[in-house]
């Protein structure tokens, strides 16, 4: 069974990321801090066929450096998406039973409306101009972008880290219009911890002579800081176990003749994986989108037990054990609020050593899983039934 | 722990559950029992279970499922929350029985208990003439390699449950895919009990 799952599968052709435009002004789109943005471009892709009922549509949702490129081979620069291991024909979300969407957030850098769009008030970049957005206004935008693909009920909703996020956000803003929520690896609200993190990834961005305040488009960019950052962030993704694996103490063979110099290759693969993130990722797309992650708490002053009660959806809650970032602990509040609000829920906690990163990389248990609950979903498998 | 639960079992179990009532497995396995009561009672189940595998064969069967640990108990559901909750030979594999029973009585209405009789006449054959720990049916492991924390008799059970306050609503005691009804303690591998306990 587990030989033919893996062998059916197939990747993705040429995929063409798809732009969609809306909230143009006097009609902007008003944002949870009262300000409006407008007009609003989603950079989306989509996979598979949507149906004549438009009952087969999943929305698949990114983390923080995540883009709307999420399965298939890219058109334009032959880049394979973030999780084609699990978005493709025959795999984890087939698509060739579902319609796949995934859109890149409002606040990104890879074709949605960002800081470092264009200010049509004033003709240049939004930089530190564009307004603070939220978890919130970034599921706000995708229920416009689901509209305009005239899909009124979500068959589900999937995503890990702040995709997450978004899932959990969907599950409370919007419940009437999805069918079942994966959330994976992700928190109902960040922890002084998570908050920290990001916080030094901030203050590196913002302490390099480059940043200027947010203004540096046109010039040199703030690669160092942003670089910085980004290496934090892979040290928060990993595990001291997959580290040791990955690295051990090795040294690199090309030593610079300096005191400082990189030695070890965890060393260089930090470097390597700062400085590509740097040709990919605006500075201040990082810095508005990790404080909405920081920002984000779905409770909102409600009760545990009150955050779900609407609830109609089938929900199943994933977590990985070696993850340190988003711990289990996380996963299971959320379940909880599920058990108390009534959810037909389901939790796993999959095995990995993978840390954080296990939601990207853990794809042949998570094909497993999750394509057994999506059957289980589109059938109408309510078994166990609603309302415990 | 994967476990097999007799039809005669499942049926006995069934037989004290209500249409439509809501059901917690504790230790449910692949959810057999638990697909068993929602074809015969409709019943609104959820099952908790620590095996990853068993886990991915619950979500598999569309079934509510839950991969935590009885042992750390059931915070999250309220006093008398759930029509019934089972403990079906997972009551002697846990490392605090007497908690997690309690605790299944706290939050369940209705208890249904299940476990293998330690006293049964096969193991004491064994014990009294072999000098060994037993190996038989109900108690398929050897001492090395066996899941059962806990060994207990049905004359235990029904001792406990008189210290403990715990009203035994029913009972009935199997070997074999039968039921035993003479000297259960000595000829049931089997048994079963339906309880409740008011909050005091």
């Amino acid at each position: 069974m587990e030989v033919n799952r893996i062998t059916t599968q197939k990747t993705l052709g040429n995929v063409e990321t798809k732009f969609f435009t809306f909230a143009c002004p006097p009609e902007e789109l008003i944002l949870e801090s009262g300000e409006k943005l407008g007009s609003v471009t989603l950079a989306y892709e989509t996979y598979g066929t949507l149906n004549v009922q438009k009952s087969n549509a999943i929305l698949v949702l990114h983390a923080l450096s995540g883009d709307a490129h999420a399965a298939g081979l890219s058109k334009t620069d032959d880049v394979l998406g973030w999780w084609n291991d699990l978005i493709g024909p025959g795999k984890g979300i087939d698509t060739n039973r579902y319609y796949v969407i995934c859109s890149n957030v409002l606040g990104g850098c890879r074709g949605s409306t960002g800081p470092s769009s264009v200010n049509p008030k004033t003709g240049k970049p939004y930089g530190a101009d564009f307004p603070l957005i939220t978890i919130g206004d970034m599921v706000k935008a995708q229920t416009r972008l689901i509209d305009h693909l005239g899909i009124s009920k979500l068959l589900a909703v999937i995503g890990g880290s702040m995709g997450g996020m978004q899932v959990l956000q969907w599950m409370v803003a919007y419940p009437s219009r999805i069918q079942s929520a994966i959330p994976i690896a992700t928190t109902l609200k960040h922890t002084p911890q998570q908050i920290a993190f990001n916080e030094v990834g901030r203050q590196a961005v913002m302490a390099d002579p480059n940043w200027k305040r947010g203004n540096y488009y046109g010039e040199a960019v703030p690669a160092k800081g942003l670089a910085v950052a980004r290496m934090i962030g892979h040290i928060t993704y990993m595990s001291d176990a997959s580290m040791a694996e990955k690295f051990g103490r090795r040294t690199r063979t090309e030593k610079e003749p300096f005191k400082f110099s990189a030695d070890f290759e965890v060393e260089g693969y930090l470097h390597y994986r700062g400085d590509n993130f740097v040709k990919r990722f605006d500075a201040n797309s990082y810095l508005y989108i990790t404080k909405a992650l920081d920002l984000f708490n779905i409770l909102n002053g409600h009760r545990l037990v009150d955050v779900f009660h609407n609830l109609k959806a089938k929900v199943f809650v994933i977590a990985f054990k070696s993850d340190w970032l988003y711990p289990a602990y996380q996963a299971q509040e959320i379940v909880k609020a599920c058990k108390l609000a009534g959810v037909n829920a389901s939790y796993c906690e999959i095995s990995s050593t993978y840390g954080h990163d296990a939601f990207l990389l853990e794809t042949v248990q998570e094909t497993q899983i999750i394509q057994d609950f999506l059957e289980s979903v589109s059938n109408g498998n309510g078994n166990g039934a609603e309302h415990v | 722990m994967t476990k097999e639960t007799g039809k005669i079992e499942q049926g006995l179990i069934s037989s004290w559950i209500n249409r439509g009532a809501s059901v917690l497995d504790l230790g449910c396995g692949d959810g057999k029992l638990l697909t068993y009561l929602i074809e015969q009672k409709q019943i609104r189940a959820q099952g908790i279970e620590l095996n990853e595998q068993a886990i991915h064969r619950c979500v598999a069967a569309g079934l509510s499922v839950f991969q935590e640990d009885i042992d750390t108990g059931l915070t999250e559901y309220g006093d008398k929350s759930l029509d019934y909750v089972i403990l079906n030979q997972t009551f002697q594999q846990v490392k605090k029985p007497d908690f997690a029973l309690q605790e299944a009585l706290r939050v369940g209405k209705q208890v249904i208990v299940g476990f293998p009789n330690f006293c049964y006449i096969t193991d004491r054959f064994q014990i009294f003439f072999r000098g060994r720990v037993p190996v038989t049916r109900s108690l398929p492991y050897e001492w090395y390699e066996t899941p059962n924390l806990h060994f207990l008799s049905i004359a235990d059970f029904n001792q406990y449950c008189k210290k403990r306050n715990v009203q035994i609503l029913n009972s009935a005691f199997v070997t074999k895919n039968k039921k035993i009804r003479y000297q259960p303690n000595l000829f049931a591998e089997i048994g079963l009990f339906q309880l409740s306990k008011s909050t005091e």
